[in-house]
């Protein structure tokens, strides 16, 4: 490995951790961020555990159903909003303090998705938790539990690229979001998160297949299923890395235009 | 240690510059002076590799900004306006954090941390969040991150812009310090007594072109007269100009006249025994020296206004 290389792994990594020292902290922070997430989990499973019981509705329980989804949505929420940091530092002068350092010009993007990517593993595990606790059955034991987690983080890291490519764009914090709301709710909705896909109407089944988040929540889940589906796994997963190249792509564009128009 | 040639940049079909030409001479303090919006920033922006110019060329420590900005950014440091220090994280944090970008690490991070800590009087605050230190010690510590691994030009771009004339004072310090230790900086301000007190040399900008350039005296020598403002004690100005033939005089204002001359100093006593021959007593004196001001409103054209913001 190249010095250059080196070094550059080592500035994303500085910049992946340099605000975990004031989050650890305020402690609150994680519970706080992971209030939207909990609720659903903790609110659906019980208001909507009756699902399990409809005709067709594969598997022992709801719960068991909706974790592994909550794992994935709650990693969507957080790496959606990553824009906001982003206009944050812009405005704060943080980026172009970085952009006259030495520093490799990839880690200022790159640092942020670790960080977002860091936190959204903790909320996963975390979730995956809270799942067990009220009577979700993970299979597929610490395997598939640690490839739902990258499930997670990856579509985590994927939406935090688009979200900052549009704040590196837009540039106004109301803008991303406006963008953010827009689409975080019908992308959590349109998805078999909540629903089993064939208990859907076919237009919802046509729109959530096409759907990244879709792609994490059926890889994420498949893997704790009592009966994996490896094919559907690794298919699932593939169409995510494929969006994860291109949300990355995206920002990497915005980000050498918005250097340029500096 | 900084030559700019010919600088020019637009941002769609406004010139931001307009071919800015200057020379920064090492362990020299050069200030670019001129209101908001005269291409200060733009400038400061373009020599640290933030901005690609439209136009010209600029070398840094003899390395050329477009051609190898990487070389150059390991020479240089910056404290930018809007500096972009964590708030949330310590100073320490800050400092480390800064270090390790630059390529500094292990023990002689923390050894340099510490030193700065103490040179820059922060230690007692080292430790806490900087979103709880006032404005000065917040632009202590943005200067110390600037100098932290050693640059051999520093550029602060407004470094006094908001604080108060106490905080102003200590920062000046600390600039002096450096400029003493041998670090040549490039500063801009909208503020004459700031770049007065420590420019070697001051650059005049406005609307995208420099407009004078020289050292504050030299710069203020070249607008030529002091003024002698003499308030009477019986009031008659038309008498008191009468008894001042010989001098380039004129009234000013109720019971007051005043007189253009080379120097002062050698002048006061003359006029004023000039007007007490002739009757008329002074009652008061003002001297009054040439300021940056006026070498701003010779070249400008107009009265310098760099007040908000």
């Amino acid at each position: 490995m190249g010095v250059s290389v080196r070094a550059g792994l080592a500035h994303v990594w500085f910049l992946g951790v340099r605000r975990f020292p004031a989050l650890i902290r305020q402690p609150l922070w994680i519970p706080l961020s992971l209030a939207q997430p909990l609720a659903y989990l903790l609110l659906y499973s019980a208001v909507f555990r009756e699902i399990a019981n409809i005709p067709g509705f594969e598997g022992d329980s709801y719960a068991t159903y909706l974790a592994p989804g909550i794992v994935i949505i709650a990693s969507l929420f957080s790496g959606g909003w990553a824009g906001m940091n982003m206009v944050y530092d812009l405005d704060s002068g943080v980026v172009d303090r970085f952009l006259v350092t030495p520093v490799t010009r990839t880690a200022v993007i790159g640092g942020r998705l670790v960080e977002e990517s860091i936190l959204a593993a903790i909320k996963g595990i975390g979730l995956a938790g809270v799942g067990v606790a009220i009577g979700a059955t993970l299979h597929g034991g610490l395997l598939g539990l640690t490839i739902l987690v990258l499930c997670a983080v990856v579509l985590c890291a994927a939406f935090a690229a688009l979200s900052i490519a549009v704040a590196l764009t837009v540039r106004r914090a109301d803008s991303v979001v406006a963008m953010t709301q827009l689409l975080l709710l019908p992308l959590t909705f349109a998805s078999t998160t909540f629903m089993q896909r064939d208990l859907m109407p076919g237009w919802a089944q046509t729109v959530s297949r096409l759907n990244p988040v879709d792609w994490a929540v059926v890889a994420g889940r498949g893997v704790v299923a009592q009966d994996q589906d490896w094919g559907s796994v690794l298919a699932h997963s593939g169409y995510l890395l494929a969006f994860f190249a291109v949300s990355i792509a995206l920002a990497a564009q915005a980000f050498r235009v918005y250097r340029r128009s500096v | 240690m900084i030559e700019v040639e010919r600088l020019r940049k637009l941002y769609g079909s406004v010139e931001a510059l307009r071919d800015v030409s200057f020379a920064v001479e090492p362990g020299t303090v050069y200030a670019l002076l001129g209101p908001n919006g005269a291409g200060k920033t733009t400038t400061v922006k373009i020599l640290t590799t933030l901005s690609r110019p439209d136009g010209g060329s600029a070398r840094v420590a003899g390395i050329d900004v477009m051609r190898a900005p990487r070389r150059v950014r390991q020479r240089i440091g910056v404290v930018a306006q809007q500096a972009g220090t964590d708030t949330e994280a310590t100073g320490r944090e800050n400092l480390m954090l800064q270090g390790r970008l630059c390529g500094v690490g292990g023990a002689a991070l923390r050894e340099r941390v510490g030193e700065l800590l103490d040179a820059f009087g922060l230690a007692d605050a080292a430790d806490r969040a900087a979103r709880t230190y006032s404005g000065g010690m917040r632009r202590r510590l943005e200067i110390a991150m600037g100098i932290l691994h050693r640059p051999t030009i520093l550029f602060l771009d407004e470094p006094t812009a908001g604080l108060d004339p106490e905080a102003r004072r200590l920062v000046w310090r600390e600039v002096e310090r450096l400029r003493g230790e041998g670090l040549t900086i490039l500063l801009t301000t909208h503020y004459l007594d700031e770049a007065e007190r420590l420019a070697t040399t001051v650059g005049i900008v406005d609307r995208g072109s420099l407009v004078a350039e020289g050292h504050p005296e030299a710069l203020k020598a070249e607008i030529g007269s002091d003024v002698i403002t003499v308030e009477l004690m019986d009031g008659d100005a038309q008498h008191a100009l009468r008894a001042l033939t010989g001098y380039d005089a004129e009234i000013a204002g109720e019971g007051r006249v005043r007189a253009r001359v080379p120097d002062a100093g050698r002048a006061v006593p003359a006029v004023v025994a000039t007007l007490a021959e002739a009757d008329c007593a002074p009652l008061s004196v003002t001297v009054t020296r040439p300021s940056l001001d006026d070498v701003f409103v010779k070249h400008a054209g107009r009265a310098f206004d760099g007040g908000a913001g």
